[in-house]
């Protein structure tokens, strides 16, 4: 992986340069329906850094994947979210992957009918061109996607098939990660990445994960159990409970989190 | 329902009569097809155009769509021989015979170099010459009154009767293009006669179009009778013009072991129907029949079909697509028949409806009747807009919303077109159909 | 598997051609003259203190009634009924009107004890213990007329009023003359006008606000009285809040003449309010060559009238010798639901014709239907249904599953929808099936033990086990037990 092709739009004028940051969260409300699930979370990510997003299950995590990357079902009722000070929350879901936002979903969806390899290919050119740059050439875009997708074991035979029809679990998410290594974000988002994997898919995905970082990215990683953060290992960890972040660390908090769980955390909001 | 209440005729339903009542005059013909064409006439004149409170025609007004009738199409001028000839659908590799106004268009068809084992007569000289083959039309009439096919049988007059002999093997498909070129409303009356003899191979493409803005009324019939162990393709393309009324008739009669795959692509007109009348006659048969109907604006487009499996060992594979933009209004009803000894039938019928329009409507009616108890029988039918998480994954990797939305509306058609079996045929479907998609935007 | 051995008991104990309902009560009965003209609409309003205001919708209704015909949509034949030769009132002879249990005709005690319902005065106080320990108030119908009511007291206290229409007419007119026909118009098909012009009793049940009914209602129909037509008139009003399950059943004895039944049920729910309304139908099919047996043409609708209610229709038939019967929901609330669970049986020469419609009006309403037919013998078994989303019923949902099952060759099952999505936010699923029981699931069931009987009762009930679970306890066992009882005969 050579960082230096990755290739990023420049920041907003006068933004402040001494500031790395690359997400800023701060005080973010949303709710689903009428039940609020996060309540005020802040969180700020700089380039360059990975964080680990730990907490049992309901305290928010996915909720927030969702609503960094736009699902319509979540409303945002106070706070802000910005992508290098640009408001992520004004904008429409394919604007911020434009902008950058990737988000691996813990659940990848299938859609029939629409070939891995069309749907690759309209997702980087559509980007490409929200930036203002080229579309790919095809025979460029073929010899990308054919060096990736041997890294991460994708066969040619997966490519020409729908989008994740067909594909069990492990083989959806090493599609997540091909299409993450392909649209070469700024923010990575890998939400629950692990659930479902074995430990030879884990370390392979992993691995994919490990070979786009970079100092000019940062990474978002959100999961339930340590065991992805051996693999993955990152610079903070923060403990999530009810819809807020409770705790802050260094990756040694994932493995204290391992040995005494959650159980903690029950009143500590 | 027994009712004593007359509906009262439109104006259009009389001067249909009236015409197939004068057309019969003015040509007297004797023997089996004078018959036929005097009972459909009477039926006409009897039954007339059906209600909404006829079953078959529930959700097709049928009486609203033919309030007027335009005049008889005449004959085919030179000119517009010509024009229709630019106008039609270019299939690569395949032959052409060409219907202009509803009239055969000598100067444009090459019957002669029709591929061996394949001739073909236009209608009118088989009727002029008592070719054999005509005992066979009609011959497969449904059992319940059809009223365009009634209509299209007094009007017996222009059309084909395509003959293949037993073991062709045609690699080029035939293609049957229909265009209406005049700038005035003209109703036109066609019937295609398809004679495919055993273990014989063939693929017909039959394409109708028109021009914009012109209220003309397209009645076409075909018969198929597919000998035992005869493989046939038919290719539908209706794109008439968006005031056009166009009415399908298909029956399809199979032998033995027959496979029969049709597929229908209708973007067309203001109101269209096709009615597809499917029988097994011999056992072992296989029958796929699929469509996409693209509407928009306020085009009303129905699909009403019956497979009766009147014999054990069949299979009947039915799957329709339709996408609604705007108000359109789109129709589909499929019925199988499972008759008492049909055992070991095998029938799925599908109708799957995208609304994109908020005020489009979708009616669906799937039925089935089964009268044998070791069979496998189901159908499904669903409406919906376009599934928010199939969208949202699409835009969380940056594809902007309308072409989102028109990837997952071509994979959804896709999933029809698919089976059509030769490779450039469905490529040019799916780019009619992307062509189509973009333009009604 | 205790379910399934007590079903296999059950198969064993009843003798093939013997209905297992079917003898007859022999008590005096009060008839109504033969045949149906204004004056038979005024001897029955007359016979039961009626008001005024009551005769006159009941004269309007007659009147609808003569310019009416006949539905012919549904696939079922039989012969001509001749609306002349038929009584439309019978009553058991009574003195003024039974005081207390001991003046019932103890025939009438006897052929209920007969049928399983303990109406004595000493069950009626201390309630019937169910499995589940739940009690169940009876209003049992015989013929026409209610004789007896039992928890009064209770439901009084909860302020629930469940009471024969009669009672309900003289003591609550203000509630039936805002209610009555208006979930299913005086005018709406050609049997309700009938009804609606001669209804003899029926249920009336109101559960006032925020009130959930202290326990299921249920009520026992029979048909008793020779070629006497049967038009029960149902009415139930959940107010805002309100919740109440009603449980349905009947048996009738057997005849040659076929007996014609027209009942109409209408349910309003009003703002957060729950009906739900269970169906065990088990009235005599004919015998084995399908002569005799019940014709059974019912308008059951139910009206979602207000916001976020709920109506649950859930049906168990296997007699009757025909079935119109369509159980419907109009969902005209916002976020209001309707479902419908269905298992129509038919062996014999039983003709069913039945499934339901869920109107779609208000915005961001469901429904679910799930109808499992199962056909044997001779018998022929439709199901026929409507889902429709009306153009501003934004967010409508709909699941739909129809299986139908075959058991022998000379029997069919049809499957007829309609569904009908006016707007682009509707979103509708139907599917439906239709195969045999499978050789394989047969045959292992054989290798273990079973009889080929007991085998296909096995099987079956696991293919209706979707719709069984809806019912509730009482009647889920009791259901389970007619199935068997009811496709006995129809293997070999």
């Amino acid at each position: 992986m050579d960082p230096s092709r990755v290739d990023f739009p420049p920041g907003p004028a006068g933004a402040p340069m001494d500031t790395m940051t690359m997400l800023d969260i701060r005080n973010l409300h949303a709710r689903i329906d009428d039940r609020e699930i996060l309540k005020g979370l802040d969180l700020t990510l700089n380039a360059g850094e990975v964080h680990a997003i730990m907490g049992p299950n309901g305290s928010g995590k996915s909720t927030l994947s969702y609503v960094l990357a736009g699902k319509d079902d979540y409303e945002v009722t106070e706070g802000t979210a910005t992508l290098d000070g640009e408001d992520l929350l004004e904008m429409e879901p394919d604007a911020r992957a434009a902008a950058g936002l990737f988000l691996a979903f813990q659940y990848p969806i299938e859609i029939p009918g629409v070939a891995n390899m069309t749907f690759l290919r309209t997702a980087l050119n559509a980007q490409r061109k929200a930036r203002g740059e080229a579309e790919i050439s095809t025979p460029d875009f073929l010899r990308l996607v054919k060096e990736k997708a041997s890294d991460l074991g994708i066969s040619q035979e997966m490519l020409r098939r729908g989008v994740n029809v067909g594909f069990s679990g492990g083989e959806k998410k090493r599609n997540e990660i091909l299409q993450m290594s392909i649209l070469e974000p700024k923010l990575c988002i890998l939400d629950e990445t692990d659930s479902g994997l074995d430990i030879d898919a884990l370390k392979i995905v992993a691995q994919g994960v490990n070979a786009l970082r970079s100092p000019k990215r940062a990474m978002l990683v959100i999961t339930h159990y340590q065991r992805l953060l051996d693999h993955i290992v990152p610079d903070v960890v923060h403990v999530m409970h009810q819809g807020r972040i409770v705790r802050s660390g260094g990756k040694e908090l994932a493995l204290e989190l391992e040995a005494s769980g959650y159980a903690a955390y029950g009143d500590a909001a | 329902m027994t009712t004593d209440i007359r509906t009262l005729r439109t104006s259009g339903e009389e001067a249909f009569a009236q015409a197939a009542e004068a057309r019969l005059a003015a040509e007297p013909t004797q023997g089996r097809i004078g018959e036929l064409r005097r009972a459909a006439a009477s039926a006409f004149a009897e039954h007339g155009l059906p209600t909404r409170r006829v079953e078959e025609w529930k959700y097709t007004d049928l009486r609203a769509a033919v309030r007027e009738a335009p005049p008889l199409a005449g004959e085919v001028t030179a000119s517009a021989e010509a024009e229709a000839g630019l106008r039609a659908i270019a299939f690569p590799g395949t032959e052409r015979v060409l219907f202009v106004n509803g009239a055969y268009g000598r100067g444009a068809s090459h019957l002669g170099r029709l591929p061996a084992g394949v001739s073909a007569v236009p209608l009118a000289a088989a009727l002029a010459s008592g070719s054999p083959l005509l005992d066979r039309i009609g011959g497969l009439a449904p059992q319940r009154y059809d009223a365009a096919l009634a209509l299209n049988t007094a009007m017996l007059r222009e059309g084909l009767v395509i003959h293949v002999s037993a073991g062709a093997r045609v690699e080029t498909p035939i293609h049957i293009a229909h265009v209406f070129t005049a700038d005035a409303p003209l109703s036109t009356f066609t019937r295609m006669l398809v004679v495919v003899e055993e273990g014989a191979q063939v693929a017909f493409i039959e394409s109708h179009q028109g021009p914009d803005g012109i209220a003309y009324q397209a009645n076409a019939a075909t018969e198929f009778y597919v000998g035992d162990g005869a493989h046939v393709d038919l290719i539908r393309v209706q794109e008439e013009g968006d005031r056009a009324l166009h009415l399908a008739t298909l029956v399809v009669d199979m032998g033995r072991d027959v496979a029969f795959h049709a597929f229908q692509l209708a973007t067309g007109a203001a109101t269209a129907r096709l009615s597809l009348y499917g029988r097994f006659s011999g056992s072992g048969s296989h029958a796929g029949i699929r469509g996409v109907n693209l509407l928009a604006a306020r085009q009303h487009g129905d699909v009403t079909m019956v497979l009766d499996h009147a014999v054990p060992h069949c299979e009947s594979r039915e799957l329709f697509k339709t996408v609604l933009k705007d108000e359109s209004h789109g129709v589909f009803q499929g019925k199988i028949i499972v008759r008492p000894d049909a055992q070991k039938t095998d029938g799925r019928m599908m109708s799957q409806s995208l609304l994109l329009g908020e005020f489009a409507q979708m009616d669906n009616k799937p039925e089935l009747e089964i009268f044998a108890d070791d069979v496998q029988c189901g159908h499904g039918a669903t409406a919906g807009a376009l599934d928010d998480d199939l969208l949202f994954y699409l835009l969380s990797r940056g594809i902007p919303r309308p072409d989102a939305e028109v990837l997952l509306v071509q994979a959804f058609v896709g999933e029809a077109v698919e089976y059509v079996e030769q490779e450039d045929l469905r490529e040019a479907l799916m780019a009619r159909i992307v062509e189509r998609l973009g333009k009604a935007g | 598997m205790p379910a399934v051995q007590e079903t296999v008991e059950r198969v064993r104990a009843i003798d093939v051609d013997q209905y297992k309902y079917g003898f007859t009560t022999d008590i005096e009965s009060e008839l109504a003259p033969k045949g149906l003209d204004e004056s038979t609409v005024r001897f029955i309003s007359a016979k039961k203190n009626e008001p005024e205001w009551m005769l006159e919708w009941r004269l309007d209704a007659f009147r609808r009634w003569l310019t009416m015909r006949e539905p012919t949509w549904a696939r079922v034949s039989y012969p001509k009924i001749d609306f002349q030769d038929l009584y439309y009132y019978a009553a058991p002879k009574a003195k003024a009107g039974p005081k207390s249990i001991d003046e019932i005709d103890p025939e009438i005690l006897k052929t209920y004890e007969k049928l399983g319902i303990p109406l004595r005065e000493r069950d009626a106080l201390l309630g019937i213990e169910s499995s589940g320990g739940s009690k169940v108030a009876v209003d049992a119908v015989f013929d026409s007329v209610s004789v007896a009511t039992t928890f009064k007291a209770e439901l009084a206290k909860a302020g629930v009023i469940f009471c024969s229409i009669s009672e309900a007419i003289r003591e609550h007119p203000e509630l039936v003359k805002q209610y009555l026909g208006s979930v299913v118009p005086v005018s709406d098909n050609f049997y309700a006008t009938l009804n609606s012009a001669v209804f003899s009793d029926g249920s009336f049940v109101y559960v006032p606000k925020g009130v959930r009914c202290p326990m299921e209602l249920s009520t026992y129909f029979r048909i008793n009285e020779k070629n006497t037509g049967q038009f029960e008139r149902t009415l139930i009003i959940a107010d805002e809040g309100a919740y109440v399950s009603y449980l349905e059943g009947c048996t009738a004895p057997q005849r040659d003449e076929n007996q014609l039944h027209a009942a109409v049920v209408e349910l309003v729910a009003l703002k957060d309010a729950e009906i739900k309304y269970s169906t065990v139908q088990n009235w005599y099919p004919g015998d084995a060559e399908g002569k005799g047996g019940i014709y059974n043409f019912v308008t059951k609708r139910g009206d979602c009238r207000g916001d976020n209610s709920k109506i649950a229709w859930t049906q168990v038939e296997t007699g009757s010798a025909i079935t119109w019967k369509y159980p419907s929901c109009i969902l005209r609330g916002d976020n209001s639901q309707g479902e419908f669970y269905s298992i129509a049986i038919s062996n014999g020469y039983q003709q069913v014709d039945s499934g339901t419609k869920m109107i779609h009006l208000g915005k961001n309403t469901s429904s679910r239907i799930i109808s499992k037919g199962i056909a044997a013998g001779h018998s022929e078994n439709t199901y026929r249904g409507l889902v429709s989303a009306h153009r501003r019923a934004t967010g409508a949902r709909n699941f739909t599953n129809c299986d139908s099952l075959l058991i022998g060759d000379k029997c069919g099952a049809h499957t007829v929808p309609y569904i009908e999505a006016n707007n682009s936010s509707a979103m509708f699923e139907h599917e439906a099936t239709t195969s045999k029981i499978s050789d394989d699931q047969k045959f292992y069931c054989l290798q273990r033990g079973l009889s080929e009987e007991e085998a296909v009762a096995l099987i079956v009930n696991g293919f209706v086990k979707d719709v069984l679970q809806q019912l509730p306890m009482e009647f889920a066992v009791e259901a389970q037990k007619l199935i068997a009882v009811s496709l006995e005969g129809s293997v070999g």
